[in-house]
């Protein structure tokens, strides 16, 4: 037989199991044009959805006239919140305890608002019925400054305010002002303002993390289709969390969950903006059940730019105290948190501000105090995107500002700085002050990996032979080394402290082998190009040793799949990727006994070697888990079911901290404002690798994304409210022009506490790469006495420093 | 982004587009590649119940140089102009500005007469035409007529070409000494924050012509007889770089927009010349 010339290694090989850099088996697909959109799904009958939204930011609604819209061919319906009232679905819960307006219900809060939900034949007619339906606005005094928002008399959300002027609790406690949502602490206050006013060296600063948006490829959509024999509801759509879109669903049309399919075919990229429920599905859903036929809705890019889940939008004010030394004493933060008109954040419910409380960050800092105030400002809703409801990258950017501040007043070079505070190998466990338990960590050696790669040394006195020219007049540029290191926090999460919308956040997988030796396994996540079936294979490939290439993975069909929270906060393989392994480890368990019987030995006498079972000391004897797999169909065995399936349900019990070290290194022209990155260097530990070559992808995908925010990307609002960056035009998506080349590290540290000691690197990128750009601009002018400037760090911004330093004249 | 409904057409002779145009006056326009036209139609900032599609029209898609003279096609693409190698020897600044527009798929479709006649600030080779001081010649239900880059722009989306008027093609004197075309933008495929065309003359070390135009500095491109003049008869040291700078502030007027409020872009226009004649004057 062929099993027994090959070596153990080749056996390994074949399973291209954990390790290997498994070619995606997803690609053959999309690189051939060959993928299944939810664009691409085209129903007989299927009609067309689409939104009339306002133009104003904020505005009553005194008429809306359909007459003229209905005459235009092909135009079948207009739905406006009278419509749905009677429904009760003219408002729907957001995962953040708050509620929604599905359509304008006598006033509009945002710019692009749905008002009215036009049903044609086709996309076109649907266009054009929307220009023809006319609606009169009386304009409101516009709030698009959050602290202008808790001083002002004006009052976004009448129906958060009692009767008789009183502000009732919000979902997250008492509010102070009926444009307040909610406040959040973490940590100890009182010891943390003795720590501060006692502190030999304090240091206070601001920054604005700007408002952003994520720009899938893909935009957003579905379609619904109502079966009203049966009485079943079939909804595609991109759909982060389909499992919770269905839970969702149900609950708020009253439609047995039983009932309700929900499928998540292949989205182009999500990135949070997929993760919450928009007005377009619950539309598309009443418009399905009320015509008989399919409705598909999708966004076009200024509809998904202008009103889908957004990202950040934090004004941070922070003080960090230290030793004259430069040991750090203590942290204060406190935030006032822009959510725009509705609180749509996708927030476990016991963390309205997501996991800011990470924001003491890689480093021991005894002491520390977090404040956030969440307002409602006149923007759109659903601060989900980019790690946005968990907050991580905002925390992430706050301490790394920080600590450069703090080097700066201090006058240390920001790489020992953090090198003397970070949390010792030692220390894991590591409890912050904060609350979280770090689970491990070798910060030490990765910073010293990174910092020789670059030649950390060479560069700074490259860097100050450059300030003497420029002072010298015989260069306009200045060259600045971006710093960041980071601790991420991952795999939301133990359901004893994460749920949403009281749904545990737990995942699944759930597998079942054929008879001659291959499987499916299907997973309550879902892929928006993670490429999980190319790497869930290869979990369960060396867990159960079946070769990855006979393994397909599913996910996405309800009805199929077991149930789960969905993809994002780079939870998949914190997750589902543990609920994997050990619903393999369940396969293995009952393979050892069938193995057992048939070698006719006790089940403790056969081990499990790569790809078989062998006899304990006699290798020779050995069933391979193919045949183990056929005699679990076909032969009869004594005290054992037939068949070979197994399910997992996983509760994590802690988050994972994957953590990385990244250095940029960036020319500046003084005189045009033009950053120029000419080195970037990422190390990433996030423990076991699955497959080194997706998760480069990831980190050049991360890093790229991080580049345009610190750059330019951004949701600009002007004083009326009106979206200036609404088109690709002005809002700024990096393409291979504009991205450097990458230069990838890792160590590897496992989790302990994770089956398979991975992590999650999906976001890890974007966390520590925008920090690092950023400070690479503040460290230019560092010489020149900068200390804070805000992003996105476009030519003008970067222009406007170098002006206001002097460095124009 | 669906535009309005309108009706199509694809003549093969110019006499029945100039016929469309004029029965259908306001309601009509020509297009090209389409590149600036369908991105308004989308957004419903035009709408065009009338589109006349001019790919089926003989003979604008030609690139000639005879006799110290350039002639090229209303509908010779970005693409093309690169691409050929004669253009490529006797103006180089057509390909150095046309490398700088858009992305490749943008210039495979764009053409230059689209670019000129669109009226749209931000397009690039008016300013270069400007500077190059080349003709427009223009076709109507009266015949034909030519006007010249440096008196064709009125406003933003205004030009000295009538509804009726149909551009057929750009003339150009084969242009002497160094050029430069430098633009600063945000990103591939933005309109300048702020550009300058350079055609610069040597002779014994001294600056004996200069022609200067900015691109998206005011509503319309801004050719600056002022900036060159400052530069005659210097050797183009940097008492003339300011001189020319200071004359070419005196003739622009930018506005505020996402690249940035005016007195940056003023700044980056003054930076952005003073390279681009830098550049233009070591290859004179
Ligand atoms: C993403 C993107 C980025 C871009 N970046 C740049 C840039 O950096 N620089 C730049 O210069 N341009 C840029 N453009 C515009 C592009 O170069 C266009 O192709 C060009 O402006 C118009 O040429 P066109 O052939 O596409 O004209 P069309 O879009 O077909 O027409 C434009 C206008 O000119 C009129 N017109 C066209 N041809 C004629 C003619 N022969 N006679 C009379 N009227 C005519 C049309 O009626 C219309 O009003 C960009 C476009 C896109 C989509």
């Amino acid at each position: 037989m062929k099993d027994e010339v090959e070596s153990r290694d080749d056996r390994v090989a074949n399973l291209k199991g954990m390790g290997c850099s498994r070619k995606r088996v997803e690609d053959a697909r999309f690189t051939q044009g060959k993928g299944n959109y939810v664009d691409d799904i085209k129903l007989d009958g299927m009609l067309f959805g689409d939104f009339v939204r306002s133009p104003y930011a904020h505005a009553r609604i005194t008429n809306i006239n359909a007459e003229e819209a209905l005459k235009v061919p092909g135009v079948l319906a207009v739905l406006t919140a009278a419509d749905l009232e009677p429904l009760g679905l003219h408002w729907m819960p957001t995962l953040a305890g708050d509620k929604q307006m599905v359509l304008a219900d006598g006033k509009v809060l945002f710019q692009g608002q749905e008002v009215a939900f036009v049903v044609a034949e086709d996309r076109f007619a649907a266009a054009d019925g929307i220009e023809a339906v006319e609606v009169d606005y009386e304009e409101l005094p516009v709030i698009v400054d959050p602290f202008e928002a808790l001083k002002t008399d004006v009052v976004l959300r009448e129906d958060l305010v009692a009767q008789d002027g009183s502000i009732p609790d919000g979902a997250h406690g008492p509010r102070t002002h009926p444009n307040h949502i909610f406040t959040w602490e973490a940590g100890e206050k009182e010891a943390t303002e003795q720590v501060l006013d006692n502190a030999e060296v304090l240091v206070e600063e601001s920054m604005y993390y700007h408002r952003t948006h994520p720009c899938p490829l893909e935009t957003c959509g579905c379609v619904a289709s109502m079966d009203k024999v049966n009485g079943k509801l079939t909804l595609w759509g991109t759909f982060q969390a389909p499992h919770a879109i269905r839970t969702v669903v149900s609950l708020i049309s009253g439609i047995e969950e039983h009932n309700i399919r929900v499928v998540s075919p292949d989205i182009g990229g999500g990135f949070g903006n997929k993760v919450g429920a928009y007005p377009g599905y619950v539309c598309s859903v009443v418009a399905s059940i009320v015509t008989g036929k399919p409705v598909k809705w999708i966004e076009d890019r200024m509809d998904n730019l202008m009103t889908t889940a957004f990202a950040r939008d934090y004004h941070m004010t922070g003080k960090i105290s230290a030793t004259k030394e430069g040991k750090i004493t203590g942290l204060h933060c406190h935030v006032t948190a822009d959510h725009g008109g509705f609180d749509a954040c996708a927030d476990p419910t016991k963390f309205p501000a997501g996991f800011m409380n990470i924001c003491t960050g890689s480093y021991d800092i005894p002491t520390a105090f977090l404040e956030v105030d969440g307002v409602y400002t006149n923007k759109a809703p659903g601060g989900v995107s980019y790690r946005c409801s968990f907050r991580v990258t905002e925390a992430v950017y706050f301490i790394e500002r920080m600590v450069e501040v703090l080097a700066i007043e201090l006058g240390m070079d920001a790489a020992e700085l953090r090198r003397i505070n970070f949390i010792k190998k030692e220390q894991f466990p590591y409890k912050a002050a904060l609350g979280w338990e770090y689970d491990s960590g070798d910060y030490h050696t990765a910073w010293d990996k990174a910092l020789t790669s670059v030649d950390y040394d060479g560069l700074r006195a490259e860097q100050a032979q450059r300030v003497e020219d420029f002072k010298a007049g015989k260069t306009r540029k200045l060259m600045g080394v971006g710093l960041s290191f980071f601790t991420e926090i991952v795999g939301a999460g133990p359901v004893k402290n994460c749920d949403i919308l009281g749904l545990g956040m737990f995942d699944s997988c759930e597998i079942r082998i054929h008879p001659t030796g291959s499987a499916i396994a299907r997973l309550g996540t879902i892929s928006q190009g993670q490429g999980h079936a190319t790497t869930f294979a290869q979990i369960l490939a060396s867990e159960i040793g079946l070769p990855a290439d006979s393994i397909t993975i599913e996910e996405g069909d309800t009805d199929t799949a077991p149930y789960g929270l969905g993809t994002y906060g780079s939870r998949s393989t914190p997750v589902a990727g543990a609920a994997t392994a050990m619903a393999g480890r369940k396969i293995r368990a009952k393979a050892q006994m069938i193995a057992a019987y048939l070698l006719e030995v006790h089940d403790n006498d056969v081990e499990f070697d790569v790809d078989r079972f062998v006899v304990k000391g006699a290798p020779e004897k050995f069933k391979t888990m193919k045949e183990i797999a056929f005699a679990a169909y076909n032969q009869a065995i004594p005290g054992i079911e037939p068949g070979l399936e197994a399910v997992s349900y996983y509760d994590p019990p802690n988050m994972t901290y994957p953590f990385g070290a990244y250095v940029c290194v960036m020319d500046i022209d003084v005189d045009t404002g033009v950053p120029e990155i000419r080195r970037f260097y990422a190390l990433d530990d996030c423990g076991t690798r699955i497959n080194p070559m997706i998760i480069e992808g990831q980190v050049h995908g991360g890093l790229t994304e991080a580049l345009a925010v610190a750059l330019g990307q951004e949701i600009a609002y002007d004083d009326m409210g009106n979206v200036k960056t609404g088109t690709l035009m002005d809002f700024f998506l990096p393409t291979a022009w504009e991205v450097p080349n990458y230069e990838t590290d890792h160590t590897v540290t496992p989790s302990p506490h994770h089956p398979i000691g991975a992590k999650g690197v999906g976001e890890s990128p974007h966390v520590g790469g925008v920090p690092c750009f950023s400070n690479a601009v503040h460290d230019a002018f560092r010489a020149f006495g900068l200390r804070q400037t805000n992003m996105p760090h476009d030519h003008w911004r970067i222009w406007k420093t170098a002006n206001e330093l002097g460095l124009h004249d | 982004m669906i535009p309005a409904a309108f009706d199509y057409y694809r003549p093969t002779k110019m006499d029945d587009v100039i016929a469309l145009l004029q029965e259908h006056g306001d309601d009509a326009r020509v297009m090209a590649g389409g590149h600036s036209l369908i991105p308004m139609m989308k957004l419903r900032m035009a709408e065009i119940p009338h589109l006349i599609d001019l790919q089926a029209i003989d003979g604008l898609n030609e690139i000639s140089i005879e006799d110290g003279q350039i002639t090229i096609g209303a509908m010779v693409t970005q693409h093309d102009l690169i691409n050929h190698a004669g253009l490529e020897a006797a103006a180089p600044i057509l390909r150095e500005a046309a490398l700088q527009i858009a992305d490749p798929q943008v210039r495979y479709m764009g053409t230059v007469g689209g670019n000129v006649a669109n009226g749209d600030p931000g397009n690039d080779m008016p300013g270069v035409m400007q500077c190059l001081d080349a003709t427009f010649a223009l076709v109507g239900p009266d015949g034909e007529r030519s006007v010249a880059a440096r008196d064709f722009y009125e406003a933003a989306y205004m030009t000295a070409r009538e509804d009726e008027e149909v551009l057929t093609s750009v003339s150009i004197p084969a242009p002497q000494g160094g050029y430069a075309y430098e633009k600063q933008k945000r990103k591939i495929g933005d309109y300048a924050t702020a550009a300058a065309a350079v055609q610069i003359v040597k002779e014994d070390g001294k600056c004996t012509a200069a022609s200067i135009a900015m691109t998206n500095l005011s509503d319309t491109p801004i050719y600056s007889v002022d900036a060159g003049a400052a530069l005659v008869g210097t050797a183009v040291d940097a008492a003339a770089l300011n001189a020319a700078k200071a004359a070419m502030l005196g003739n622009i007027d930018p506005t505020e927009d996402n690249r940035g409020p005016v007195a940056f872009k003023k700044h980056v226009a003054g930076v952005i010349l003073a390279r681009a004649i830098e550049r233009a004057w070591s290859r004179a």
